[in-house]
């Protein structure tokens, strides 16, 4: 599709792209502009020039799909071969699997919703160039949330717990973490949705996501996640171009959007690093073959590249994200603390959990050399001992949720991991908790809004938890059995230990079917 | 800033006492034992006697330590949200000035976890 100028010249992409997008828009005359576009002026944004945005990718359509098929037809093809080989036999150990599990149900269902908060703040945009990145970038997301559908379906042929992903994100208790930061983007206006996920996410965090999701699958043999994540790298590097552009053209447009954009930037930096120690958990103990720690990832992706990132963005009076010590302190203690919750809550959860083997041991105090013999690794020993025995730790009371992000109140105080972080805050005659610092700051800046929080074991309290119909007062009624059935979660098969479970079973029985005689 | 939005902004707090059916949430923690990942919520009406929550309840939470059977109760201190607290033991929730979603923790002199670790 060649379009010509008047010289009877081609256009070059640049020009093609000012033509085939900015070229179609037109100002409003029969209805009031702030009528057309509700959201844009509510959060306190203020942009005088719309055109002053650069667009970071010059796309036109005809151009998306051809890299965009191109990309797909390589991406089908390794998976179907994949699956076809019995791929999943080559992973290096089946405990794998639980790594994917997660991923599955806490980041494949926020693409779709990543789809979805892209249309919102490209509706509500009035510039056109923006309009367009951003239903770009919802194409992307879309596409994402598919392709790892397609990509992991392929284990739910096999194994356990990869069966409802998008029916958990709803309502399985450690999924209302990601969902949570999610539905706060979402129902966020269209500038903060951009800072939050358009910057905080996409620019600042997400190697610290993808890097060792693809890099964890390249490294135990997982052919199927691999290719997805590698088919994925050049939307992220798009998103990540979109994510610099918005918040620079915020910040070139108003002075007065200095203070927002920071609120923005220290909530949504903070929010991401929460859910984040779910990668954190998988880097350190769900990979049989380990990449590289949670803490040296923290090092690389976030204080060396983050800490150039700011630098840059200080000429315009922004300045590196709150909590910052206390993220650098509990680099040496999240990944941690997680496994140890999802250790003993094992009995609830989607995936499967187990005591590490002595080398793993080894390999996490030799990384931890400041942390994990000294606090964790004797808690993990009297564990394992005890699941030796017979008397393997299910923790079966619920706990204490932080209000904001959400997790149980895991972790510790700044400077004493020995010391659980209490915060609360009284509000409206109600007390409200916190896990942080962090998480009661956000909640003290809009509590109108986090009052709100579902949160899981408080919600199973007030009997909002299990099947329809349920009946919580009839003798010998078992809370556990329903709160699983109303998640879907297959008792005796999608949860508890490792050690004796299905998948354990039947990977090792298919496997030496694939490689030996029997 | 409490509420950007563009109408009226006015919704219910979730976990409102009335939502949970006459009882109240209570927040227990046990300092220098993380083996217990979190606090834990009970669910339990104002007028429980503190005593049955020393004597029914943790003990199904915190059974599974070794150290849960050493503690001496009578020497425990406990906390509530964050100050000093001296609970009457023969007096309820509610008497002891322990109202919804109240967080307690309890502090065992000399029980310090596994290996002395706080675990
Ligand atoms: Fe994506
Ligand atoms: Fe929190």
């Amino acid at each position: 599709m060649d379009m010509k100028t008047s010289s009877g010249k081609k256009l070059g992409l640049k020009e093609k792209y000012r033509h085939m997008t900015r070229g179609l828009d037109w100002e409003t005359t029969y209805q009031k502009r702030e009528d057309v576009f509700p959201y844009v002026a509510y959060e306190g944004i203020k942009i005088h020039d719309w055109d002053k945005w650069e667009d970071p990718f010059r796309l036109t359509m005809d151009s998306y799909w051809k890299y965009q098929a191109e990309k797909e037809r390589k991406l089908y093809a390794i998976i179907d071969a994949y699956a076809q080989n019995n791929g999943h036999l080559n992973v290096t150990d089946a405990r794998y699997l639980n790594a994917i599990k997660l991923f599955l149900t806490g980041i494949s269902p926020l693409e779709y919703m990543a789809h979805r908060g892209f249309t919102h703040a490209g509706r509500a945009f009035p510039g056109s160039g923006p309009r367009v990145a951003c239903l770009m970038q919802a194409l992307d997301e879309l596409r994402h949330a598919q392709t790892q559908i397609h990509s992991l379906s392929n284990y739910n042929k096999y194994y356990n717990g990869f069966h409802d992903p998008a029916h958990m994100l709803q309502r399985v208790w450690y999924l209302s973490v990601p969902r949570s930061f999610f539905d706060d983007a979402v129902t966020a206006g269209p500038f903060e949705f951009m800072v939050a996920i358009g910057f905080s996410f996409e620019y600042v965090l997400t190697n610290l996501l993808f890097v060792p999701f693809v890099s964890g699958a390249a490294y135990n043999g997982d052919m199927g996640t691999m290719t997805f994540g590698f088919s994925a790298q050049s939307d992220e590097a798009r998103h990540m171009t979109l994510g610099l552009e918005i918040i620079k053209f915020i910040l070139e447009q108003d002075p007065d959007n200095v203070p927002i954009v920071q609120r923005w930037i220290d909530k949504w930096t903070w929010r991401g690093y929460r859910v984040l120690t779910l990668v954190g958990m998988m880097m350190d103990y769900m990979l049989p073959k380990r990449i590289m720690s949670w803490k040296e990832a923290w090092e690389v992706y976030f204080e060396q590249n983050g800490g150039a990132l700011f630098k840059d963005l200080s000429r315009y009076g922004i300045r590196p994200p709150k909590w910052l010590d206390q993220i650098s302190f509990d680099k040496d203690h999240i990944s941690h603390q997680a496994w140890a919750t999802f250790y003993q809550y094992g009995a609830i959860a989607d995936f499967h959990t187990w005591s590490p083997t002595e080398d793993e041991l080894d390999w996490l105090s030799s990384k931890y050399p400041d942390s994990f013999d000294k606090y964790y690794r004797p808690r993990l020993d009297y564990w394992r001992e005890q699941a030796e025995q017979g008397n393997r730790f299910y923790n079966k009371t619920l706990p204490q949720l932080c209000q904001t992000c959400q997790i149980p109140m895991v972790f510790t105080e700044p400077g004493d991991p020995t010391k659980i972080c209490y915060r609360e805050v009284d509000y409206q005659g109600e007390k409200f908790h916190f896990c942080s610092d962090g998480c009661k700051e956000i909640f003290e800046n809009e509590p109108e809004k986090f009052k709100q929080s579902w949160l899981p074991a408080n919600q199973i309290y007030q009997g909002n938890c299990f099947p329809d119909g349920t009946d919580p007062t009839v003798e010998g009624f078992d809370p556990v059995s329903k709160v699983l059935e109303y998640y879907n979660i297959q008792a005796g098969r999608d949860n508890l230990d490792f050690d004796g479970s299905e998948d354990q079973k039947n990977f090792a029985k298919w496997r030496g079917m694939a490689t030996s005689n029997e | 800033m409490a509420v950007a939005a563009i109408k009226e902004y006015r919704f219910e707090s979730a976990d409102r006492l009335e939502n949970f059916h006459g009882n109240q949430l209570l927040f227990v923690g046990w300092e220098d034992h993380l083996m217990f990942c979190a606090p834990f919520a009970f669910l339990l009406p104002p007028d429980f006697p503190f005593q049955a929550l020393i004597e029914d309840v943790l003990p199904g939470a915190y059974g599974y330590h070794p150290d849960f059977a050493e503690i001496d109760w009578a020497k425990v201190e406990w906390l509530r949200s964050g100050q000093p607290f001296q609970p009457q033991l023969d007096k309820s929730l509610a008497d002891n000035g322990l109202g919804h979603k109240a967080v307690i923790r309890f502090r065992t002199p000399g029980l310090t976890g596994i290996g002395g670790t706080c675990s």
